[in-house]
């Protein structure tokens, strides 16, 4: 099989408002700096894939406002209103079949310009079943979490620790746009937003774009960037319906996670990978998301582990030294392409201040929010 | 270079109508059933689901792949939704050949589902939100509006008459009379077409497809996976997109250039140099009658303007020599838009296996094409297939 890597980065720092860009500027600009990245014209970019979703975006068929700012006027481009790992697998696919060898993913979010994003999200419940019940849908986080903390045997103070963690990380992340000194008292010491949930455990959105660019390994090769090779890709669904899914496991990662390790020939993921940027929407999530991943034998060592400090940068197993979700902020479809980056920069040796040492392997994982069980899992290597 | 061949080994529909009482994910579930059901296929022996549909403001449903998600199959499975406007229903089945020729899975079952009749009091409303929001919809454009610039456009660059291009309607409603899942067959005259009230000058009511509720499905699989589930795989042979800048008040809209790119990009994976004479079949998308000539023309099976002239000729019957839309389109079997797209791909399977029934085109066809469009008139989407 055709190797994939990525060999152009580019984005702009999520912030929690953009009024200085359109979407379209905010676009070129990602894409410009992607290009110089990977020293390419658009010119040769055979093949182009946005994640956007129509209702975040406020247009039907988002898709026609897409060629234009990314140099894809009359070329192959396409819409998946997917999170934006799911692009970069995508852009595998067209890759490996053969079909192309240089292709653009892009995702951006716009969120400062959705007057009500609640509301939006409780259009994605289903309309005979859950949305009668006129509930804002983070009730459905709250709920998860409650089970989650049930079974795991999680504490409250384990997942305020993500937090306090994660928004401290982001302080030495330039991109990030919800950087604090927070404790885990602060954290637990905000009013609840959906019991058990705390108003610090829920990630804030933010605007931003984040373009990436992939080569066959042939075209990589000839490439002046540092290749940033794709292990392994691996996307999942679990059951929709609320009556009908697994409340305390997040098994759709379980099972995006083991295609990406058999593709990336990975077995022990804790030992074999030193960086992993994993969803934290929801506090509690990024602990469920470990064990899914197989990185800790389950949610309850993940806990334990983030309150001993080995998930901090200089601990055994980093996670989220960009800041995460909650760090650097919720960017709707952009948010795995954010991880993705982190991993980039990490790998290449260009994380600055927060660089994980001897990072050779890293994980990016995402979740596509409540009410979905939707996730994906991309798996880099320097080499 | 080679490609891994990837062969449509199923497909199946629902039947297309005005409203359905089913749910979306029941429609979706019915297809897919009905494709599995069809190649005596189980859903344990999927390994990824793709699925398209158009705007999520028909179903008011936001993130309308991931309320459809189980619907469809896609159960701890990976899933993956595609969405390139109208064009998303032959699209949908590239996306699925990328899924298999990328020998990241073995099969892959490719679903489109639309259900349009949940958008009151009618989903041409629904359409206003596609269009530009500083620059287009303070002018409350709709579909009929644009396209009716088009079709002028068309009509007035090549001199082409509205008789001619209500030929469409009749062929189309026509051959739907054979298809059992088909909204509006009909045997009608150039005569009534043109009596039909004007919608907007020059598409007069019957030159349009219908809205529509409804799915369609195809299941793809690998060479190996494939000759052991059928005698007669229908391999893809070609796929092809492309996609126009998104000003289309900049383009001349007499010619669609994303379709010729579309469909060189398929042609030239499919080895084919001379398409008028090596397809036998073409499945180009006919949401507006003049669309199937233009999009006949973009296909680089007519010369530019002269599809109208091979129509009234016969080359486009169902015993002509290049049967178009023998299903009956969209315009005779209904427009649930993605649902649609994948309908010709569906009746392209059909047609090469000889199990079109009513509307099998004689002399045992070898290839085929399907071909979608959308977008602001912008993306053209191509399959190729050949047995």
């Amino acid at each position: 099989m055709t190797r994939v890597a990525i060999i152009g980065l580019g984005f702009t720092p999520a912030r929690p408002t953009s009024a200085h860009q359109s979407y379209k500027e905010m676009m070129f600009e990602a894409a410009q700096r992607a290009y110089a990245d990977a020293s390419i014209e658009a010119a040769e970019i055979q093949s182009f894939v946005t994640c956007a979703e129509d209702l975040n975006e406020g247009l039907s068929i988002f898709d026609e406002y897409t060629p234009d700012q990314l140099g894809a006027a009359l070329k192959p481009m396409h819409t998946l209103p997917q999170d934006g790992l799911h692009g970069i697998a995508d852009a595998v696919m067209e890759i490996r079949s053969g079909l192309v060898e240089l292709v653009v993913v892009e995702a951006h979010s716009k969120a400062s310009n959705i007057l009500t994003l609640d509301w939006i999200v409780d259009y994605a419940t289903d309309p005979i079943y859950n949305r009668p019940l006129n509930l804002n849908p983070h009730y459905i986080a709250g709920l998860e979490m409650n089970r989650f903390l049930h079974v795991s045997r999680v504490t409250p103070e384990q997942c305020a620790a993500v937090v306090a963690k994660n928004r401290r990380n982001a302080l030495r992340n330039p991109a990030a746009a919800y950087a604090a000194g927070l404790t885990n008292e602060h954290v637990l010491n905000s009013p609840y937003a959906f019991y058990p949930l705390h108003e610090n455990e829920l990630a804030e959105t933010v605007d931003g774009c984040v373009v990436l660019v992939l080569a066959s390994e042939a075209r990589a090769r000839r490439a002046n960037s540092q290749p940033i090779w794709v292990r392994g890709v691996g996307w999942a669904n679990a059951a929709f319906s609320l009556e009908a899914r697994d409340w305390a496991q997040a098994d759709y990662c379980r099972v995006a996670a083991d295609i990406a390790y058999k593709q990336a020939g990975i077995t022990a993921p804790a030992r074999e990978i030193q960086v992993f940027e994993v969803d934290d929407t929801y506090a509690y999530k990024e602990l469920q998301h470990l064990e899914a991943l197989h990185v800790f034998a389950n949610a309850g060592e993940a806990g334990r582990a983030t309150e001993q400090g080995a998930t901090e940068l200089g601990g055994a197993t980093p996670v989220n030294v960009s800041g995460g979700a909650l760090g650097v902020g919720n960017a709707l479809e952009a948010t795995g392409l954010y991880r993705a980056a982190e991993l980039v920069m990490q790998l290449r040796g260009q994380a600055g201040p927060r660089q994980v040492k001897a990072a050779k392997v890293g994980l990016a994982q995402s979740w596509r929010g409540v009410p979905t069980t939707s996730g994906a899992v991309v798996i880099l290597s320097a080499d | 270079m080679g490609y891994r061949k990837v062969a449509i080994v199923a497909a199946g529909m629902t039947k297309f109508m005005r409203r359905a009482l089913e749910t979306p994910k029941e429609l979706a579930w019915q297809a897919a059933q009905a494709a599995l059901d069809s190649a005596e296929m189980k859903l344990a022996q999927i390994d990824c689901v793709v699925f398209g549909s158009a705007p999520d403001v028909f179903d008011a449903v936001h993130m309308k792949g991931e309320y459809l998600a189980d619907g469809c199959g896609g159960w701890r499975k990976p899933y993956l939704r595609c969405y390139v406007g109208g064009g998303t229903g032959v699209f949908a089945v590239a996306q699925g050949w990328l899924h298999v020729a990328s020998g990241m899975f073995d099969t892959c079952l490719v679903v489109c589902e639309e259900k349009m009749s949940s958008c009151l009091p009618h989903p041409q409303g629904a359409f206003l939100t596609i269009f530009d929001n500083f620059t287009e919809q303070p002018l409350k454009p709709n579909l009929l509006w644009i396209f009716a610039l088009e079709q002028n456009r068309y009509m007035h660059t090549y001199g082409i008459t509205l008789e001619e291009i209500a030929l469409v309607s009749v062929k189309n409603k026509r051959n739907a009379l054979g298809h059992p899942c088909a909204q509006l067959g009909a045997e009608l005259t150039v005569k009534d077409v043109l009596a039909s009230e004007v919608m907007a000058w020059p598409v007069h009511r019957l030159m349009v497809s219908p809205t529509s509720d409804g799915a369609a499905a195809v299941v793809l699989a690998a060479e190996d996976v494939a000759k052991r589930v059928t005698d007669k795989p229908v391999w893809i042979e070609g796929v092809g997109w492309c996609i126009d800048t998104t000003y289309w008040t900049n383009r001349d809209l007499c010619y669609p250039r994303y379709v010729e790119r579309a469909a060189r990009m398929a042609y030239a994976m499919a080895g084919i140099r001379e398409p008028r004479k090596e397809i036998n079949i073409a499945e180009p998308y006919d949401p507006f009658a003049y669309k199937e000539l233009h999009h006949l023309e973009g296909l680089q099976l007519a010369p530019k303007g002269q599809a109208p002239k091979l129509l009234a000729d016969g080359v486009f019957d169902r015993d002509g020599d290049l049967p178009a839309s023998p299903s009956g389109g969209l315009l005779g079997v209904g427009n649930p838009i993605a649902a649609a797209g994948t309908m010709k791909v569906c009746e392209v399977f059909w047609q090469l296996r000889g199990e079109a029934g009513a509307r099998q085109v004689p002399g045992k066809p070898k290839r085929a094409v399907a071909q979608a469009w959308g977008d602001l008139m912008q993306v053209g989407t191509v399959v190729v297939v050949g047995v």
